[in-house]
């Protein structure tokens, strides 16, 4: 009476072909902004300067990440009729948590990003996780598709943010002691383009600090995987 | 699964759940954080005097002790009603000018931090306006004939990037004010304005505006005239009183 009958279960590997394709597909193949265009509001947004964004990428993989994890444990436990709000729960503890860190961590970046942090509870990437994929899968390989996925728009983030910030106020990692000054009209750049016989006709563009730039710059990267990347190309 | 019964208690043991967490979590953190807020509005007062900090210094490059330490020793802060007159007991570092905006005219209290490094004395008064999306605000800090300037420091809750973002974003706008007078020759009390197509050459109440952001710009003219009438009283009674005590130095 008291033998249990387990179940033989195939041994997986603990991180085999198919956990490798969750964690890097969403950085490429499969990228959230890219190619299923979730995420946009934010990366339009915080996307002025590469700080600022690698925090917010951090914040967002944290996110995606726990929320795919807790909402993957207890999902035999969810009832149907109220699933969503279970998601919702999860995602906004663990957006205040992020937020409380923050708070904690780092003030002045807790300010500039602002509205941002509270809004990744409306971020189409989490809430698109948990139902497409924490829902119906096993808590580790749903927490390396939460990883991957925030890494995926993470990257795409810090791309944008890095030529924003280059063009629009000729520096890089501006808010930071790694701050470097590479094109300006003062002496503290590295090209002062007051000087500079080959820069002197440079101005910083203003249109890259808008959020316009951004949907430019996203464009373009869409351009590009999609003229590069065989799997994305549509065959029918 | 299905029952009502189960669903219930499963939301209500999530929910009870997530607040402690978070309860604990807020509870844990309130005090660093609370903290790291007073030290951030505190490098935004002290950035109105950057250009009398101790040891040339500049905020960026104070250390978080360095900014509570000048608070205590070097900063007196008084608190004022509409009538220029000191109000006992309250901080002025605990006035927020967004509520005092809210209050009946009559009612308002305004804060004034009295900054004193070596033989300079600043005065930074507190002044709040409305930019082009949302509120801008900024402090402003004055010489000891209270007619000088001797820095600004503007902030906004939502103006554009690289157009009225530029108040606060670009030192060269702020920097504009420093050595303008906002009374004339007569004392009159004029203010600062913000030109559009640029100051008078000399002119000693002008800054240029931002282009592309004229709105803002006038704004902040307009956050100026109105903000620093508020201590017009306050000003005249110290003014009084700085005379007198000239007098007596020389009959002395």
């Amino acid at each position: 009476m008291a033998e249990t009958t387990v179940q033989e279960v195939k041994k997986e590997p603990f991180f085999g072909k198919k956990e490798r394709a969750l964690l890097l597909d969403p950085i490429n193949d499969n990228n959230p902004i890219t190619v299923q265009v979730l995420g946009i509001c934010s990366a339009l947004a915080v996307t002025s300067m590469v700080f600022p964004s690698l925090v917010m990428a951090v914040a967002v993989t944290l996110v995606t990440a726990l929320s795919n994890l807790t909402t993957s444990l207890v999902r035999n436990m969810i009832p149907k009729q109220v699933r969503m709000i279970v998601q919702l729960v999860i995602i906004a503890a663990l957006v205040t948590v992020v937020e409380l860190s923050l708070k904690y961590l780092n003030y002045p970046v807790y300010k500039q990003l602002s509205v941002y942090i509270g809004l990744i509870i409306t971020n189409c990437i989490v809430m698109g996780r948990l139902e497409a994929f924490a829902m119906a899968n096993k808590p580790w390989r749903s927490f390396l598709d939460g990883l991957g996925n925030g890494l995926g728009y993470g990257a795409i983030l810090l791309m944008v943010a890095f030529f924003r910030e280059i063009f629009g106020k000729g520096s890089l990692l501006a808010g930071t002691p790694l701050e470097i000054k590479i094109i300006g009209p003062t002496a503290e750049f590295l090209i002062n383009t007051k000087e500079s016989m080959l820069f002197g006709w440079y101005v910083n563009n203003n249109l890259m600090v808008l959020p316009t730039a951004a949907m430019f710059i996203i464009g373009i990267f869409i351009w590009i995987q999609r003229g590069s990347n065989k799997k994305l190309i549509d065959v029918s | 699964m299905d029952s009502p019964r189960y669903i219930l208690t499963f939301v209500f043991t999530l929910t009870a759940l997530v607040a402690l967490l978070l309860t604990g979590m807020r509870q844990v953190t309130m005090e660093k954080a609370n903290l790291n807020e007073q030290i951030f509005n505190k490098r935004a007062i002290l950035s109105a005097v950057e250009t009398h900090l101790p040891g040339g210094k500049k905020v960026k490059e104070l250390s978080d002790e360095e900014v509570l330490n000048i608070f205590n020793t070097q900063m007196q802060q008084i608190v004022i009603d509409t009538k220029g007159q000191p109000i006992e007991g309250v901080m002025a570092e605990n006035i927020d000018m967004a509520k005092e905006r809210k209050k009946p005219e009559a009612e308002r209290e305004f804060p004034i931090f009295v900054y004193t490094e070596g033989e300079t004395t600043c005065y930074i008064f507190a002044v709040r306006g409305n930019g082009l999306w949302d509120e801008i605000w900024g402090n402003v800090a004055l010489e000891s004939d209270l007619n000088t300037i001797a820095g600004v420091a503007f902030d906004h809750k939502g103006e554009t990037p690289g157009l009225g973002a530029e108040i606060k974003d670009n030192p060269a706008f702020p920097r504009q004010f420093i050595g303008k007078q906002i009374f004339d020759d007569q004392g009159q009390y004029v203010s600062i304005k913000v030109k559009k197509g640029g100051a008078e050459k000399g002119n000693t109440h002008q800054v240029d505006a931002i282009t592309g952001a004229t709105i803002t710009s006038d704004g902040v003219t307009k956050m100026f005239e109105l903000g620093l009438k508020n201590y017009l009283p306050y000003m005249e009674q110290l003014k009084a009183q700085q005379k007198n005590d000239a007098q007596g130095m020389l009959i002395q």
